[in-house]
């Protein structure tokens, strides 16, 4: 068992296993840190930025900052909110996302945040980038146009799935996720049982012939707004419940 | 060439190397010499010989500015584009070497003979304008000069035969050849003092390793790479931490406008530093001392390989050094090929390790787990040197210069509007006036200290200090005459980070892009009085939370400008006279309606411009 620390975030007293991530630990107690480029079971990267935090005063991503004792921990402040903001929407503008046309709306993470932040539309002017799509798999769609650069896929393929079927090139704000091929997803070794057609938060990566088996409306994140389920834990402990 | 032939090139080039995955590099650099070009079944190739991912390879290859999956020309000419080369006549330049080679900036002629591209500060904005022709420097241009350039390869592609004339110092040395000129204008104590070989690491062997840590204590050195850490305490850890081996790494990427110290010192003091990198690795226990240079700095290669065979020789690198039993140490020059961020220490180790130069997250750090998951010290070509001068002559000599807080001396590179660019030792602690009076610089309207990443001053701050308190800067000052347009130097800064950003982070690969843009609409006549706070509060927002400094420091020309110089900001965005909401260009937005529609709009000519 390893060592247990204590520390706080906004104001909250909280118990983490030394060597755990502020996200974990603050999930784990049913605080929710916003988050696009970590999932559950991944190494993170801390690229989005989307879960900054302030660690006694100095800003970090939660999802790779280790907790440590006695650390104070800003989360849910005005501050924090309006850089959350403006990073989704600089992804937004970054990419061509058509929420009224893509089949992951409703079930989309940047989409949800969006919501959950409040953003009608990005202050940003659109960049308009060209990007490819790629139909060329027989199961799976790849359309690059919504890709956030959040490297999920890139980290399942090769850390769980042990196959490397994602990767970026180029760089900056030229960077774009390329496959282990020549060019063609369907030249990789991708299957659809592959935990990476999984790892998307947007609809970059899809799986053909589903995309309208739940109907617009009851889809995740229309059924409980994104976060909430981390949330509600917090309510059954503050409520003498069980957490986890 | 056909598949097979590419398949046996690239296994040529390997074989030297092995197929070790940090290798990649080396492989992927000497693929690009033979090849021109790093392409798809080259990619295949190396993919295999490493026993790695084909887009593993493909994302290295594109990352780096020096290596290409699209076939260059045989020679590549590489027109250094930064702020102070602009003020000196790229333009003029460009145009030159167009004109002659009858293709634009990024294109290569038809027979395959020339490239033309742009590249960031190849470091040497005291001779500007200036390019490399494949790995030969070029200075002072002019289109003229230009013309007889492309003339002269034309008659003889080899680029070395453009060296008519070699520079000062080692410049002229046989292995160089080179005419880039070192422009010392003051030698100060301690970096540029007399050497006298061998004596730093006899003496630093002659006592134990925590006391070599304790003497760079006591001489209080700071890191002259730009970020100020304390050296000795660097050391500490990575001495204190568990791993072995351990590495220690000469950083000489310079890669911030505007800086070329480091290349002056690499070119006449290279014994120094290579004793300083001995001693850190004889300090904090380390077998292996790795120089990474920069892809600019390929023409002094050769002659920093014979320095290292010659302290070889003379048993000051290799078993048992100086007498010392136990002490084996051994340096290698590891190129990188393009990129400013390997600049940064975690991304400077993953280029070493033949990665993408994408910085790491922190913790753990480099001294705990660095190169090859190894306890690594990381540390600037100057920071070794004065290492060596604290050996040689003690702590207490080191900090006769200097502050107290700021010991020792510090290398300044100065370019710009002032008389006499060059390189300047000068004690810590030293005004920037008196900086400017030294260069010439009499009527500096503003100075930007510590390159695009740092600060820009103007007359009523000159009486403020370079040293850790003040201004602390790697070394770059950059003197702006009373002509220059401020916001047009934001624009250059802005577009060096844009090309620069690794593109990990959001706030960084996005961030820099919207900022660029929107100056350029100021700058364009389309800026409006909400643009000044809109770009504070972007500015800011991609301060805090990017992931490495090179996000973090972004920003700064928009931010520091905007303190110090608001008014030109003010001037650019009065409001519209007619009301009209200036960054809607309607003139613009007419015509990509038409674009779209493939038709004319019948208010075509009524347009207002
Ligand atoms: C974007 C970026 C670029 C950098 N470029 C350089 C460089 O070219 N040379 C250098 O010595 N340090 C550079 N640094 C600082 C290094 O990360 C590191 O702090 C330094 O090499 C440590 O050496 P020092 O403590 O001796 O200064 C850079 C940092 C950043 C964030
Ligand atoms: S395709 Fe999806 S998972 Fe992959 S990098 Fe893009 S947004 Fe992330
Ligand atoms: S701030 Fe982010 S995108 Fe920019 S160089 Fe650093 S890690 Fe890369
Ligand atoms: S979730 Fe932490 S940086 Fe993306």
């Amino acid at each position: 068992m390893s060592e247990i620390v204590t520390f706080t975030i906004d104001g909250r007293r909280i118990s983490a296993e030394a060597g755990q991530t502020i996200l974990a630990a603050a999930q784990a107690c049913g605080i929710y840190i916003p988050r696009l480029c970590h999932k559950d079971g991944l190494t993170p990267v801390g690229g989005c930025r989307v879960c900054t935090v302030r660690v006694n005063g100095r800003p970090a991503s939660a999802c790779t900052q280790p907790v440590a004792a006695g650390i104070v921990v800003d989360n849910d402040t005005e501050e924090l909110r309006s850089w959350r903001r403006q990073i989704v929407e600089m992804l937004f503008v970054e990419g061509n996302h058509f929420c009224m046309f893509c089949e992951k709306s409703g079930n989309c993470e940047l989409q949800a945040l969006a919501y959950r932040f409040g953003i009608t539309a990005p202050r940003y002017p659109y960049l308009w980038p060209k990007r490819d799509v790629d139909a060329s798999h027989p199961d799976i769609i790849l359309d690059r146009n919504r890709c956030i650069m959040c490297g999920r896929c890139e980290r399942t393929s090769r850390d769980l799935d042990g196959k490397s079927v994602f990767g970026f090139v180029e760089r900056g704000i030229h960077k774009t996720l390329a496959v282990n091929a020549d060019a063609r997803l369907a030249d990789t070794d991708l299957d659809l049982t592959d935990q990476a057609v999984n790892a998307c938060p947007v609809g970059a990566i899809l799986k053909k012939r589903t995309a309208y088996r739940t109907p617009v409306g009851q889809r995740q994140f229309d059924r409980e707004p994104i976060g909430t389920s981390v949330e509600t834990r917090a309510k059954l402990t503050i409520d003498g419940g069980e957490p986890r | 060439m056909s598949e097979s032939s590419i398949g046996r090139v690239v296994e040529e080039v390997a074989r030297e190397f092995g197929r070790e995955r940090w290798r990649l590099m080396d492989i992927a650099r000497g693929v690009q010499q033979r090849l021109g070009c790093v392409n798809s079944q080259a990619m295949d190739a190396i993919a295999s010989w490493l026993n790695i991912s084909r887009v593993e390879v493909e994302g290295f290859v594109t990352f780096y500015s020096f290596l290409s999956k699209e076939p260059k020309g045989r020679i590549v000419i590489r027109l250094c584009d930064d702020v102070i080369d602009q003020m000196a006549g790229y333009e003029e330049v460009r145009r030159g070497f167009e004109a002659a080679l009858g293709i634009s900036l990024g294109q290569t002629t038809p027979d395959g003979a020339f490239t033309l591209e742009r590249t960031a500060c190849i470091g040497m904005c005291d001779q500007g304008p200036a390019a490399l022709v494949n790995d030969v420097v070029v200075t002072n241009l002019s289109s003229d000069k230009a013309r007889n350039i492309v003339r002269s390869l034309r008659e003889n592609p080899r680029p070395e035969r453009l060296v008519q004339r070699f520079g000062s110092g080692n410049n002229a040395h046989p292995l160089v050849r080179s005419m880039v000129e070192n422009n010392i204008r003051k030698a100060g104590p301690i970096v540029f003092s007399e050497q006298a070989r061998g004596e730093a690491i006899r003496k630093a062997v002659a006592i134990r390793p925590a006391e070599v840590i304790r003497a760079i204590k006591t001489a209080r050195l700071r890191g002259r790479g730009g970020a100020g850490f304390p050296a000795g305490m660097k050391w500490e850890f990575a001495r204190a931490a568990e791993g072995s081996p351990k590495y220690v790494i000469c950083n000489a990427d310079e890669g911030e406008p505007g800086t070329f110290k480091d290349r002056v010192l690499l070119t006449e003091m290279p014994d120094r530093v290579f004793a300083g990198l001995t001693i850190a690795g004889y300090a904090i226990g380390a077998s292996e001392g790795i120089v990474y240079l920069r892809a600019e700095y390929a023409y002094l290669r050769r002659y920093l390989e014979h320095i290292l065979d010659r302290r070889r020789a003379d048993g000051l690198l290799g078993q048992k050094i100086c007498g010392k039993a136990g002490f084996n140490f051994d340096i290698r020059i590891q190129m990188g090929a393009g990129a400013y961020i390997c600049g940064e220490e975690t991304a400077l180790i993953n280029s070493c390790e033949g990665r993408r130069g994408e910085p790491r997250t922190r913790p753990p750090f480099p001294a705990q787990r660095g190169y090859l998951d190894c306890p690594t010290v990381v540390n600037n070509v100057e920071t070794l040197a004065c290492v060596t001068r604290i050996m040689e002559a003690g702590p207490a000599t080191f900090c006769e210069h200097g502050t107290p807080q700021s010991s020792g001396t510090k290398l300044l590179s100065v370019s710009g509007d002032c008389s006499l660019p060059g390189v300047y030792e000068v004690p810590m602690g030293i005004t920037l006036r008196d900086v400017l009076e030294m260069c010439g610089a009499d009527e500096a309207a503003a100075v930007q200290v510590g390159g695009p990443s740092r600060e820009m001053v103007g007359p009523a701050q000159y009486g403020r200090t370079i040293d850790y308190d003040d201004l602390a800067t790697g070394g770059a000052v950059l003197v702006f005459g009373p002509d220059r347009s401020i916001p047009k130097i934001v624009s250059a800064f802005m577009d060096f980070f844009v090309h620069e950003s690794c593109g990990e982070c959001t706030p960084c690969r996005v961030g820099t892009r919207l900022i660029k843009e929107q100056i350029d609409r100021i700058l364009a006549g389309r800026g409006e009085p909400k643009d000044i706070d809109e770009l504070l509060q972007l500015g800011e927002t991609i301060k805090q939370t990017s992931r490495c400094g090179l996000g973090q420091a972004s920003p700064n020309p928009v931010l520091m400008t905007i303190k110090g110089f608001r008014h030109v900001y003010e001037e650019l965005v009065s409001p519209d006279p007619h009301g009209y909401q200036r960054s809607f260009d309607l003139t613009e937005s007419v015509r990509e309606a038409e674009r779209i529609a493939g038709r004319r709009s019948i208010h075509h000519r009524e347009v207002r411009t």
